[in-house]
């Protein structure tokens, strides 16, 4: 024994330090991490090194290990420091944000107690002081070996998404697999991204899928890239590998605000706020049945023609993302006539409000191009509940008091134009292009009620087209606040915001809303 | 850019006479707003026709009237003679101008109008069905003593026929439409086989194109150049020849870059070309602006091709060394004044280039069509000497229904050397977003050294670019500036990445570095940069030579300005995202790079390989169009080479051949369909 307590035969403290650092560098073992590699995918440290601002991360919790004792668990070899998941915080071009990052060399990147409890140290770190999460999930799932403690693992960690949800910004990146339980934490977060061919995420696998329903399906079609940001719209948007998603987030951190106390972020912008945009004086088509890509007014508007867009493969007739303006962060909600005439539906109506309240939790402000042809009809519409779906949109827009600029691009027909970010919902500036048309519903349908069965329908048409088919109707109402030049829109909006940026508004105290679920 | 462009004196001379009140132009894009501006210049009313799709495009703008005459099909719409003769009507517009192609070689139009007393703003009736007849046009020719070239004089009635008359002549040979012009249906042959298929081909385009599917064959001038002839005449029998234009270089027959003067002809077989071009006008008693081309062999033999009874794309050229204003010479003729100027009065004063810019892939084919939407344009014209003659602007579409020309970019100079100086600056200024353009090919054409040199004919593309055209190839040197600049690119965008204006928290940017290293990768090359910086100047180190970089580094401007190792060079920046692939467009061609840091690069090299589609048993459709045929069905065996299916675009038809000896798997599209650049169009197995 020596002076400090240790035997000489036993390595220092300091020695220890070095030795379990080393270990929990490593993670699984070179042999994992070349497999890992071998897969396509990077380590869960490389990661978040490519994640963070170079030498910006603080580890937390390097020297946590499992308390699992059972199947042998308690071995030295089975014990590897830190676990199976790498936690703390660093910056992103300078911002802070807290990090954990699964590693898939320990375990497989199951989830045990102490796993579990780390990712929580940082989560209740980050609601305190103010900074979003970000998860990058590569985990087999739950530790089985621990059992329930693992399953109240995922639990503190579910409440904490949801607690922390509308405070910070919360994203999950997944990078492997990420099965039964552990898909709620993404799926409660704000966004979801993918890689693509190498991530994959489902309630069931597709053994257990076979076993039960006796269905046929790969990993890739039940739960791939492809199928969550084409057909089930969980996640938000699919990146090629775990470089180009990692670049891609950092990108994407950057139009963020903090938390809900801080205001959407102001960069640096090259692009003049006074730029007139001649191609949009042409850019609606003369008939009113003709399509055109809403992406071709928000590029021009925007700054630098940089929009982010979440869900672009999903419910491709709203259009949503994020983009600058004057620097400014704002979120862009559209119709798009390209696709179905830019109809709402039940994906395009749920897709629209949950964006719609992402940027009213986090103080940014909405910009909405409207160009509407009502609600899809239809049985398969109805049956899937339009009628709640669709009020998720309106809901979302009427509660967000934000600032709300809307600019009505073309039409702006029925039930769907009071959604659209309409001045009945608090709209700060509505604006209408010589082109729109507020009315009920088309002409030829107008004129077919209100005349039935009446001759000169082609006259009565004339005759709505005459009166409904422009912006007067709405203008002479103070629904639009005035009628503007395509071209001048940029200027117009960045102007606006400019003004709004002091907006105060708030809703009646409430526990909380019930949005129709 | 001589009497053209210097407004003042111009106005003075155009309102010196009277003329029309009100010019109906029936046509569209550049040529009509060409014809437009000069309308105003002579305070003349002008009225617009267009078709539906058209209604907001930038003639109908410019014009005092517009009326729609149709849907977009040109047939239903800039070709329908009974709607452009009610606008006439309507509008009360006392002459029309036709432009170029439609209506402006059309001897049944111009009967119509005389019909009604409207002016034709050309020459009358008789010679335009004497010249526009490429039968009976040589015929004149021949007797007004003009060169022709050796051929038969005579309808073909059928391919076999046109075998036998080829064999008679003697190989090479052309088959053209009798009543084409533009390369439109016109097919050269080496053989039986060739001519049967030529045949074939050539009738069809000049059906779809003219109405008409008469065919005549003649000897085909193997590398010649082709050298046109400007003459204007009036209705007195007076006729001037306005110096040539040089249009050799060529793709498909169709001209891409012309110049006036040509570095070819010496002044007496200038003279003797333009005046057998003048006898050849008389002999028609021809009036108004006309163009006479003529194949010449590399020993200044000239052979006549055929007479043009209109004004012609290229024209500004001429107007550039001559300082006329040819559409305003045409109203005064068309009015009935006698020319201005006598032959000596005409001058070669300069040099003037003209690049016709397309909306077309120069990398398939030396252009085949691409269509889409500028959603960014911007015009050279802040730079002087320039001239662009353009019918678009920000926000126009460019459709399948018309021809797919975006501009003519005319630069103009004291010689020859600063003509092309000044085309070089120009396409490199010229910002063209949405759609897919030929300047890259333009680019390169200009500073070839065989086209600097004037050692051109119509097989420059061909010769130049046998395999096809690639792109500018980059020398070491050029590689280095082009690498520098996308890696200072990088730089700048990432440091105004950490920049946050007002945030109240505490942002901590690492200390700014002066120092970064970076991996750019450019066509599979991969290559180990230094970056530092000082300001708004970047130096460079790659492979132990040092690059300087200085600019302004606005990263929102289309353009990019900048100093490179002391030479001025203008680039764009075609594209820039957050995973670090940055597109560079450099001397005209574009290039794909991509610039990470030194970790993001090491750590690529871990990425799976996404494995492309393999292309050589799928047969997508290169440009967008319309199928006219298709020659296989699903489970037959196709040759390499051979003819698959048949799209025809922008009224010219391709055909779609195996890549490859296979059994036909599948069959995506039948004749009629409309298809999309890149739609499926046959698989094979």
């Amino acid at each position: 024994m020596n002076a400090r307590g240790y035997s000489v035969n036993h390595p220092s403290v300091q020695e220890r330090i070095e030795k379990k650092r080393q270990a929990a560098l490593t993670g699984g073992g070179q042999l994992r991490i070349a497999a890992q590699h071998k897969r396509g995918k990077l380590t869960a440290r490389e990661r978040l090194e490519l994640l963070l601002d170079p030498d910006s991360f603080v580890e937390y919790d390097m020297f946590v290990e499992h308390r699992c004792s059972d199947f042998g668990m308690e071995a030295d070899h089975n014990k590897y420091p830190g676990d199976s998941v790498v936690t703390g915080q660093g910056r992103i071009n300078g911002r802070l944000v807290y990090v954990f990052s699964q590693d898939f060399t320990v375990f497989g990147g199951s989830l045990s107690g102490a796993h579990a409890q780390k990712i929580c140290k940082i989560m209740d770190q980050a609601m305190m002081v103010g900074a979003p999460v970000i998860g990058l999930n590569d985990s087999g799932g739950a530790r089985i070996q621990e059992g329930v403690e693992s399953l109240a693992g995922y639990a503190d960690i579910f409440l904490r998404n949801v607690m922390s949800s509308g405070v910070v910004p919360q994203i999950s990146l997944i990078m492997g697999p990420c099965a039964g339980g552990a898909v709620y934490s993404p799926a409660l977060t704000d966004f979801t991204f993918m890689v693509k061919d190498t991530s994959y995420l489902f309630i069931t696998g597709p053994d257990v899928v076979k076993s039960v329903t006796n269905e046929d399906v790969s990993q890739e079609e039940l739960g791939g890239a492809k199928t969550h940001t084409t057909v089930s719209g969980v996640a938000h948007r699919a990146f090629e590998n775990d470089v180009d998603a990692l670049l891609n987030l950092r990108d994407f951190f950057n139009f963020l605000p903090l938390s809900n106390k801080d205001p959407a972020p102001v960069t640096e912008c090259h692009d003049p706020r006074d730029r007139l945009v001649p191609g949009l004086d042409t850019v609606v088509p003369f008939e009113s049945t003709k399509a055109y890509d809403m992406l071709d007014i928000v590029h021009g508007i925007v700054d630098e023609r940089e929009f982010f867009e979440i869900m672009p493969n999903y419910a491709k007739n709203i259009v949503v993302g994020f983009a600058r303006m004057n620097g400014r962060t704002v979120g862009i909600v559209g119709n798009q006539p390209k696709v179905a005439s830019g109809c709402l539906d039940i994906n395009s109506s749920v897709k629209g409000a949950r964006f719609v309240r992402f940027c009213d939790a986090f103080n940014i402000p909405i910009i909405t191009f409207v160009d509407v042809p009502g609600f899809l009809p239809g049985t398969a519409q109805e049956y899937g509940g339009i009628i709640r779906h669709g009020a998720k949109l309106l809901y979302a827009f009427a509660e967000a008091t934000v600032p709300k600029i809307t600019v009505i691009t073309r039409k702006a027909y029925g039930g769907a134009y009071d959604v659209m970010s309409s001045k009945h919902l608090r709209g700060d500036v509505n604006y209408a292009w010589p082109s729109a048309e507020v009315a009920v519903m088309g002409a030829k349908g107008a004129v077919q009620i209100i005349f039935r069965g009446k001759e000169n329908q082609a006259e009565a048409e004339a005759e709505y087209v005459e009166k409904f088919a422009n912006p007067f109707p709405a203008a002479v109402r103070g629904f639009v606040d005035d009628i503007i030049q395509p071209s001048t829109t940029r200027k117009r909006i960045c102007r606006d915001l400019e003004v709004l940026a002091s907006k105060k508004q708030t809703n009646p105290w409430k526990k909380h809303a019930n949005i129709p679920l | 850019m001589a009497a053209y462009r210097s407004a003042a004196g111009f106005q003075r001379v155009l309102h010196a006479v009277k003329t029309f009140d009100k010019i109906l132009i029936a046509n569209r894009g550049e040529i009509a707003c060409r014809v437009i501006k000069t309308c105003k210049k002579m305070g003349i009313k002008t009225v617009a026709v267009h078709s539906d799709v058209d209604s907001s495009a930038v003639h109908v703008k410019m014009a005092d009237e517009a009326v729609c005459v149709g849907p977009a099909p040109t047939n239903k719409s800039y070709l329908n003679m009974d709607a452009i003769m009610n606008a006439i009507k309507q509008t009360g517009a006392q002459a029309v101008h036709p432009g170029y192609g439609f209506l402006s070689e059309n001897k049944q139009f111009a009967k119509r109008l005389a019909a009604e007393g409207v002016s034709f703003i050309g020459p009358d009736t008789h010679a335009i069905q004497a010249m526009g007849d490429k039968i009976e046009s040589k015929l004149i020719a021949k007797a007004a003593k003009v060169n022709t070239i050796p051929g038969f004089d005579g309808v073909v009635k059928d391919a076999e026929e046109a075998v036998k008359i080829a064999g008679e002549i003697g190989y090479p040979v052309m088959i053209k439409a009798s009543a084409g012009g533009g390369g439109k249906g016109m097919r050269i042959a080496w053989n039986d086989e060739e001519t049967r298929e030529g045949f074939r081909f050539s009738s069809q385009e000049a059906a779809s194109s003219f109405g008409d599917d008469r065919l005549l064959i003649e000897k085909f001038i193997d590398n010649p150049r082709h050298i046109e002839i400007q003459v204007l005449a009036d209705k007195h029998g007076n006729a001037l020849w306005l110096n040539e234009r040089e249009c050799s270089i060529q793709r498909r027959n169709q001209k891409v870059v012309e110049e006036a003067p040509s570095t070819f002809l010496d002044p007496d077989t200038r003279r003797a070309m333009g005046e057998q071009a003048v006898s050849l006008a008389k002999a028609v008693k021809y009036s108004s602006a006309g163009t006479v081309e003529f194949l010449v062999d590399s020993k200044k033999n000239f052979y006549f091709l055929e007479m043009n009874t209109r004004l012609q794309v290229e024209h500004p050229i001429t107007e550039c060394i001559t300082g006329l204003d040819l559409v305003q010479q045409m109203i005064r003729i068309a009015m009935g004044y006698k020319l201005q100027h006598k032959q000596s009065d005409i001058p070669i004063n300069g040099w003037a280039i003209e690049s016709r810019v397309y909306a077309e892939d120069p990398y398939k084919s030396f252009g085949l069509p691409s269509i889409g939407r500028l959603s960014q344009y911007q015009e050279p014209l802040d730079l002087r000497n320039v001239r662009v003659d353009s019918g678009i602007e920000e926000g126009s579409d460019i459709s399948i229904y018309y021809d797919p020309m975006i501009s003519k970019l005319v630069t103009y100079g004291k010689t020859r050397e600063e003509a092309l100086k000044k085309m070089e600056e120009a396409l490199d200024n010229y910002v063209i977003r949405g759609v897919t353009h030929n300047i890259p090919l333009l680019r390169e054409i200009i500073v070839h050294p065989r086209f600097v040199s004037g050692d051109i004919s119509t097989k420059f593309l061909p010769e130049v670019y046998p395999d096809g055209f690639k792109g500018h190839m980059l020398t070491a040197g050029e590689r280095r500036e082009l690498l520098a600049t996308a890696a200072a690119l990088y730089v700048a965008a990432q440091l105004r990445s950490q920049k946050f204006l007002g945030d109240l928290r505490v942002s901590v940017v690492p200390a700014e570095s002066r120092q970064w290293e970076l991996c750019v990768e450019l066509d599979k090359g991969v290559h180990m940069l230094g970056v530092s910086r000082s300001g708004n100047n970047y130096t460079v180190e790659i492979d132990g030579e040092k690059v300087e970089v200085s600019g302004e580094w606005n990263l929102a401007s289309a353009l990019l300005p900048l100093t490179i190792n002391g030479k001025h060079r203008t680039l764009q920046c075609l594209l820039r995202t957050a995973a670090g692939e940055i597109t560079l467009q450099y001397l005209g061609t574009s290039f794909k790079l991509r610039v990470l840091s030194k970790l993001a690069a090491s750590l690529s090299k871990h990425m799976p390989e996404k494995v492309p589609e393999d292309t050589s048993s799928i047969l997508r459709s290169p440009m967008p169009g319309s199928v006219v045929a298709v020659s296989v069905k699903p489970g037959d065996n196709v040759a390499e080479g051979q003819e698959i299916c048949v799209i025809e675009a922008m009224k010219m038809q391709n055909s779609m051949t195996a890549a490859k000896a296979a059994k036909v798997k599948s069959v995506h599209c039948k004749a009629g369909d409309t298809v999309g650049e890149g739609d499926l169009l046959v698989e094979l197995e």
